[in-house]
């Protein structure tokens, strides 16, 4: 049987190596096994590098990420991720829609964080036009894209879990996403794609029993997120799997333009929460999650230490919620005078941002999404140079992709 | 009734006696095959009955009472796919692959006390080396799957499996070694014998450790299921088998495990002594106290399984190097000085 070192079509598997600046991990290893292949050569045998597709169809590629591997063994040579497969042209629909018919397709974008992304083009467009949310509708939007950052930190924790082999973890993480998708249901009336949010407000207010159903799910979650602790993060195996594993320092994060819980992870404590407070975010008190280490395993306890922060916040706000309407007078059809809008919030991969220019119409003229895990992606041929195929998709899970929102 | 045994005692004492001792073997593996089988169906059930509960689901529950129809359900289901065998595989050795992993998931039986009365069809008066090598038998059905399916990622998990299963051979073996020499025989049916007063896994209490860790290695499963991490391999080896083909592997596992799980109770469990007296003759109890404790390290496996995550290729060649066989060694090294001084 021959393996045929086959190139995929339009992807140079040279260049992305040239842009590189890290030997990997282990150049010692590396070089040894080059001479093991020199050996070999003398007398007549030959080893050849394996051209490895992960993906698009992966169970572990979280989404339809193609990453093409040239493998030296198991060891990975060098990493070109390949995207574009979930593209559905969000962008470019979005001239042809009124402002609020663009609301419910951006639910597509980022779609395990859905009330963020709603959040933030909600409050592009709320500029364009200059209104100002009521404070109840402020706190009810920072409740609901709060839930939905623990809902989307808990999926990554079951499918990073998952990733490393561990099936159990996986159902303990959704069952308590579970209760959140409960109560979205209960406010919006939809689990997953909310389409609640409206241009100067939410579209209707809380129902009753929300505020106890909520307390009552903060209380569950800060119980089983010592539960998370003892079945996973402190098993010895793997802590020995993450740590250590592709470390990325603050520079070259910056550099790459990485947000969220994968740049925190190296010590830099950006977030646009504290650094840009929208929404009413001064009036909560509530600390950014930061490690220094920036490996694998900093990044999963940013996101474990990021879900009870958002506890604490929803307790805030739940508990504070102000009287008053939870929707600004906008008028029936949203014309915001020409212009553009630049905002961006802290969603749960990173900085989400959202460029919007008005021409006067009632279409956006251009709708330009800002999504972190767009960046994150291309840091992978950075991160997984040097690592063996199992630890890719650990890293790949680390940096908590949505290809919903790379490929938009 | 009387009159019908007499007839078949006659019958058989006329034959001559070759054909008496292979008849006897005849059906002992027929009494061996059915055994496996229909514990390997319980332990399908049992799997998932098992998971779900660690899981916080409910498990299979629809065919049957507590479902216990669905691996029969499963199976139908099975036989009904289409046979697939992709165009560009090595025909010969995919198609040969299940069958290799299936049969030899039997052999270890051959050498099984499976109670006080048992015979067993061979009795192997180097049982324990047999053993050592109908277990190495997995691999090369492995193998022929991972490299026969002309894929990548079957190529790399048949790769694994190869250097896991052989690597952990070793410690195994070594394992087992220690206890032959503390029995005095390589004969199972003898280590057996020789735990009358104490079972072995009082006295070799690290040549269990090892041979239990070992085991996960050689069984294929969590946290050493390397060959077929459905995370970054799919599949592994069998990624490109479906339907019959494919059941046969996953049967086989649990086969395997049987076995597996057997053999640590013969070795270290006293194989059917009872753990307490009952009333009753020895000969039910024997196959009883035999099961259950067979059954013991089967939940044990199935616990640890659906608990821990899996560890990397190069973690797991290291532990067994540099950890496992240096400790296997000693430990012979000191039940040899043991065993010396009581001479």
């Amino acid at each position: 049987m021959t393996l045929e070192n086959e190139q995929p079509v339009g992807t140079s598997l040279g260049s992305v190596e040239d842009n590189l600046s890290q030997p990997g991990p282990e150049p010692s290893v590396r070089e040894g096994k080059k001479e093991l292949r020199d050996l070999f050569a003398d007398v007549g045998e030959h080893t050849e590098e394996l051209i490895l597709n992960m993906g698009p169809q992966h169970p572990a590629t979280h989404g339809v990420l193609r990453i093409v591997l040239r493998l030296n063994g198991e060891t990975i040579e060098e990493a070109v991720p390949d995207i574009g497969y979930l593209h559905r042209g969000i962008e470019k629909l979005a001239e042809k829609w009124t402002y609020p018919m663009v609301l419910p397709v951006i639910d597509r974008m980022d779609y395990l964080s859905v009330a963020t992304n709603e959040f933030v083009y909600a409050m592009a467009v709320e500029k364009l036009l200059g209104v100002e949310v009521p404070a109840r509708g402020q706190y009810i939007r920072v409740i609901m894209s709060e839930l939905s950052r623990i809902a989307s930190h808990l999926i990554f924790f079951a499918t990073f879990t998952l990733d490393m082999g561990a099936i159990t973890p996986f159902l303990y993480g959704l069952r308590e996403r579970e209760y959140i998708m409960n109560l979205f249901e209960m406010v919006a009336g939809a689990r997953l794609t909310l389409s609640y949010f409206r241009v100067g407000g939410v579209r209707e207010d809380v129902p009753d029993g929300f505020k106890e159903k909520c307390l009552e799910y903060c209380d569950i979650q800060e119980k089983m997120l010592k539960e998370y602790d003892q079945l996973f993060t402190g098993n010895r195996i793997a802590v020995h799997r993450m740590r250590d594993l592709s470390i990325l320092p603050p520079d070259v994060g910056l550099g790459y333009g990485a947000s969220g819980p994968t740049l925190r992870a190296s010590g830099v404590a950006y977030d646009v929460r504290k650094s840009e407070p929208y929404s009413g975010y001064e009036n909560f008190d509530f600390n950014v999650a930061t490690r220094t280490e920036g490996d694998s395993y900093a990044r999963y306890l940013v996101r474990l230490d990021e879900i009870g922060e958002s506890l604490k916040i929803i307790r805030q706000a739940v508990n504070n919620l102000p009287d008053g309407p939870y929707m600004a007078k906008v008028p029936r059809v949203i014309k915001p005078p020409a212009g553009e809008a630049v905002v961006h919030i802290e969603a749960p991969r990173g900085d989400t941002g959202v460029y919007l220019v008005s021409d006067g119409s009632t279409n956006p003229y251009r709708m330009k999404w800002r999504a972190p895990t767009f960046n994150h992606v291309s840091m992978l041929p950075y991160m997984l140079k040097g690592y063996k195929i199992a630890d890719s998709v650990i890293i790949g899970g680390s940096i908590d992709v949505v290809l919903g929102e790379v490929d938009r | 009734m009387t009159a019908l045994f007499q007839w078949a005692a006659d019958l058989i004492s006329s034959l001559p006696k070759g054909w008496v001792v292979l008849l006897a073997a005849l059906l002992k593996s027929i009494v061996i095959v059915l055994f496996v089988i229909l514990n390997v169906m319980f332990m399908v059930w049992l799997e998932r009955k098992v998971s779900a509960r660690i899981q916080r689901r409910i498990g299979p529950n629809r065919v049957g009472r507590f479902g216990m129809w669905q691996l029969i359900a499963d199976t139908v289901k099975l036989l009904g796919k289409e046979d697939i065998i992709p165009s560009m595989v090595d025909r010969w050795l995919f198609v040969l692959a299940p069958l290799v992993v299936f049969a030899t998931s039997f052999l270890i039986w051959v050498v099984m006390p499976l109670g006080p009365n048992w015979e067993t069809p061979a009795n192997l008066n180097v049982g324990v080396l047999y053993l050592a090598a109908v277990t190495s038998f997995t691999i090369l059905g492995v193998f022929m799957s991972g490299w026969g399916s002309n894929n990548k990622y079957s190529v790399v998990s048949s790769m694994r499996a190869a250097a896991v299963m052989m690597s952990y051979e070793i410690p195994q073996v070594l394992a087992v070694m220690a206890v032959a020499m503390v029995a005095g025989s390589l004969s199972l049916t003898d280590i057996v014998g020789a735990q009358s007063k104490v079972w072995y896994i009082l006295l070799q209490p690290l040549a269990f450790i090892i041979f239990f860790i070992s085991s996960f290695a050689e069984l294929n499963r969590t946290p050493f299921d390397l060959a077929e991490a459905e995370s970054e391999l799919i599949a592994g080896y069998n990624v490109e088998y479906s339907g019959l083909r494919f059941a046969f592997f996953f049967l086989a596992e649990y086969a395997n495990l049987l076995a597996m799980s057997a053999l640590m109770a013969t070795l270290f469990l006293g194989g059917w002594r009872p753990l307490f007296p009952l009333p009753g003759p020895i000969w039910f109890w024997g196959p009883v106290w035999f099961v259950a404790k067979t059954y013991f390290f089967v939940l044990l496996n199935m616990w640890v399984k659906w608990t821990l995550p899996r560890i990397r290729i190069d973690q797991l060649m290291e532990f067994c190097w540099k950890f496992l066989l240096p400790l296997s060694l000693l430990n012979i090294a000191l039940t040899g000085l043991v065993v010396l001084a009581r001479v």
